[in-house]
C-alpha cells in the first residue's frame, strides 16, 4: 500500500523527535508540555462517572447534546459576547482538533490557499494538506509581539488567499491580541474576503486582559469560525471535547463531515462539559491564578538571567529567545546535560526561529529547579 | 487580589517560599513582601508556620483523636472560660466551638493510645462544666489542610505534547 502522496507532503512532527528524546531519558523536567499539570475539576468528572453509571453509552446528537450546546451558547454570549443559535450555530467535536480538522474539509477546495499565521499549533499547515489546500506561512514578528498585522499579511500576499488562520491566546508565544489590535485585521479579511478560523482554545487562560473573539468585531460574524474547548482551561485533555461555533451555513457543511467520521463526540465527555459549564467556574479560576504566578516566575527568572523573554500575556507558554543562535541544539543539549525539556520554537514555523517555547503548566518546586538548570547551563 | 492577600494566599499554599520567589510570582519588590509579611505576623494575621506531616511515613507515629464535649456554662462561666483552660494542655492541638450536638471539638495528640485516654478522663472529663465526652481515635489521614495525602497523581503527561 502507498501512502496518499497528500500524507508524504506532511513531515513527522517536529515535536515528536524531542519526545523520543526526552522519553530515552530518566529524571526529566519538561517545560515542552501542551496541557495542563492539574486535573478536570471533580464535579465534572462526578459528571462523567455519573453518566456511566446510569449507563449513557450510545451516540448522541451528531452535533452535540442539546443540552450541552445551549450551555455552550449561554457561557460564549456571557464570556465573550459571542451570540450563537444552539440549535444551528455550534458543533460539539472530538477536541477543538477534531472541528479544525472538519472546518478544512468542509470548506477547503483542492488548491484553495489558507494562511496560517505563524509560529502556532503545530496542527494547521497539515490540517490544511490534508484537506487539499496550500498553506501559506506568515510569520508574525517578536518586534510585533507576536501580533499578527495586516503589513505582514500583505508582505506575505495573505490578500490572495481565501482562509485566514489565527490563534490568540498563541501557542506557542502566550501573545494575545486586543480588540484595537485585531480590527486591522479584521478590516483585511473584509477587504480580500477571507474567511477567518480562529482557534480560541485559550481564551480562558488570559493574565491582566480579557480575551476579544475577533468573530465579535463588526461583519465578522458571518465569515467566522471559532474554535473552543475543554481541553485547556478546564484540563480536560484527555476527555477530548471540542467546539465550533460558525453561521448555520457553515455548520451544516461541517456536520456532514462529522457525521459520517465521527457520529458524535464521546458521550461520557459531553455530560463532564456540561457539568464543567455549569459547575467549574472557581475550578478555572484557581487554575488561572496558579498559571500567572507561575507566569510571572518564569519571566523574572528569564530577566534575571539576561535571556530576552517578550511578556507572554495568555496561554500557559513563554517564548524566549535561544541563547544559542540554534534553537533547536541548545535544546537538544540542554536536555541532553540537564534533563529540562524545552521545544525548540522552529517547530511551530515561521518566526519561531531562534526561540524556545517553555510551558509553564507545571507545579513552581519543577520549575524553580528546573530554571535553576537553565541557568546553570547557560553560564 | 492585593499584594497582601496574593501572600497570604502563596504562605498557605507553601510557607516555605523564599521572599524572593514569593516577589516573583506576585511580580512586586522583595522588600515589600518583606515588609507586608512582618506586618502580617505583626497584626497576628498570621500565627504561625506549620508542616502539613503525613505521620504514617514516620516511625513514632503519634496517636491522634477527636474529643467531642458538652459543656454546661453558668453566670460565671463562658465558652471562653471553659475554652481557655481547655486550650492550655500541651495535648490539645486543636480545639474549636462549633454547632450541631456537641460544643467543643478538640484535636488531641500524645504517644499512645493510653495517653490520650488518661488525658481525656483525668484532664477534660474532671473540667466542672463539661457533662460529656466521647473520644474519636484517627485511624488514617486521608487529607489535611488542603493536601491530599497518596492521591495517586503521577505525572503521567508525555514528556513533550503539541
Amino acid at each position: 500500500m502507498n501512502p496518499s502522496e497528500r500524507t508524504q507532503r506532511v513531515p513527522p512532527s517536529g515535536i515528536r523527535r524531542f519526545f523520543e528524546l526526552a522519553e530515552e531519558m530518566d529524571d526529566v523536567i519538561s517545560l515542552g508540555v501542551g496541557e495542563p499539570d492539574f486535573t478536570a475539576p471533580w464535579s465534572a468528572r462526578e459528571a462523567a462517572i455519573d453518566s456511566l453509571e446510569r449507563g449513557r453509552t450510545s451516540y448522541t446528537a451528531n452535533r452535540g447534546m442539546a443540552e450541552l450546546r445551549e450551555a455552550i451558547a449561554t457561557n460564549v454570549d456571557e464570556q465573550y459576547s459571542l451570540d450563537y443559535d444552539p440549535d444551528e450555530e455550534i458543533i460539539v467535536t472530538a477536541g477543538a482538533s477534531e472541528a479544525i480538522d472538519v472546518a478544512f474539509r468542509a470548506l477547503l477546495d483542492p488548491g484553495d490557499r489558507v494562511a496560517v499565521a505563524q509560529p502556532a499549533y503545530i496542527s494547521y499547515v497539515p490540517g490544511v494538506i490534508f484537506a487539499g489546500g496550500e498553506p501559506l506561512r506568515v510569520p508574525t514578528r517578536e518586534e510585533d509581539a507576536f501580533k499578527l498585522t495586516p503589513e505582514v499579511l500583505d508582505a506575505h500576499d495573505a490578500g490572495e488567499a481565501d482562509m485566514l488562520v489565527l490563534c490568540y491566546p498563541n501557542n506557542p508565544t502566550g501573545a494575545i491580541m486586543t480588540r484595537e489590535e485585531l480590527a486591522p485585521i479584521a478590516a483585511f479579511a473584509r477587504e480580500h474576503d477571507l474567511t477567518v478560523l480562529s482557534d480560541e482554545i485559550y481564551a480562558e487562560l488570559t493574565y491582566g486582559r480579557d480575551h476579544t473573539s475577533i468573530a465579535t468585531l463588526p461583519g465578522m460574524r458571518e465569515r467566522t469560525i471559532v474554535f473552543n474547548g475543554f481541553s485547556k482551561a478546564y484540563a480536560m485533555t484527555g476527555l477530548r471535547l471540542g467546539y465550533a461555533l460558525a453561521p448555520p451555513e457553515t455548520i451544516r457543511a461541517m456536520n456532514r463531515i462529522h457525521q459520517y467520521s465521527l457520529l458524535s463526540a464521546p458521550t461520557t465527555a459531553q455530560y463532564a462539559a456540561l457539568d464543567a459549564l455549569e459547575h467549574a467556574d472557581n475550578a478555572v479560576a484557581e487554575m488561572c491564578t496558579q498559571y500567572d504566578r507561575r507566569r510571572r516566575f518564569v519571566l523574572s527568572r528569564f530577566e534575571e538571567m539576561g535571556i530576552d523573554c517578550f511578556e507572554a500575556e495568555g496561554a500557559f507558554y513563554v517564548f524566549p529567545e535561544s541563547p544559542w543562535p540554534d534553537a533547536e541544539a541548545f535544546a537538544e543539549a540542554l536536555l541532553d546535560e540537564t534533563g529540562v525539556a524545552v521545544v525548540p520554537g522552529d517547530v511551530f514555523g515561521a518566526g519561531g526561529e531562534g526561540h524556545l517555547r517553555v510551558s509553564y503548566a507545571t507545579g513552581l518546586e519543577d520549575l524553580r529547579e528546573a530554571m535553576a538548570r537553565i541557568e546553570a547551563f547557560v553560564e | 487580589m492585593s499584594v497582601r492577600e496574593e501572600v497570604l494566599s502563596l504562605l498557605c499554599e507553601n510557607a516555605r517560599y523564599s521572599t524572593t520567589d514569593l516577589a516573583r510570582q506576585i511580580d512586586a519588590d522583595e522588600g515589600e513582601i518583606e515588609a507586608i509579611i512582618e506586618t502580617l505576623e505583626d497584626e497576628g494575621v498570621i500565627r504561625g508556620y506549620q508542616a502539613v506531616v503525613d505521620w504514617r511515613q514516620v516511625d513514632d507515629e503519634p496517636v491522634r483523636a477527636l474529643v467531642e464535649c458538652n459543656v454546661t456554662l453558668d453566670r460565671e462561666t463562658g465558652y471562653d472560660d471553659i475554652a481557655d483552660r481547655l486550650a492550655k494542655f500541651p495535648e490539645v492541638e486543636s480545639l474549636r466551638l462549633v454547632s450541631g450536638e456537641y460544643d467543643f471539638s478538640l484535636g488531641v495528640r500524645a504517644d499512645s493510645m493510653s495517653d490520650v485516654s488518661r488525658f481525656v478522663s483525668e484532664k477534660v472529663a474532671p473540667v466542672p462544666e463539661i457533662t460529656q465526652t466521647v473520644t474519636h481515635y484517627l485511624m488514617t489521614t486521608y487529607k489535611e489542610r488542603g493536601v491530599e495525602f497518596d492521591d495517586g497523581h503521577d505525572d503521567d503527561r508525555l514528556s513533550v505534547s503539541p
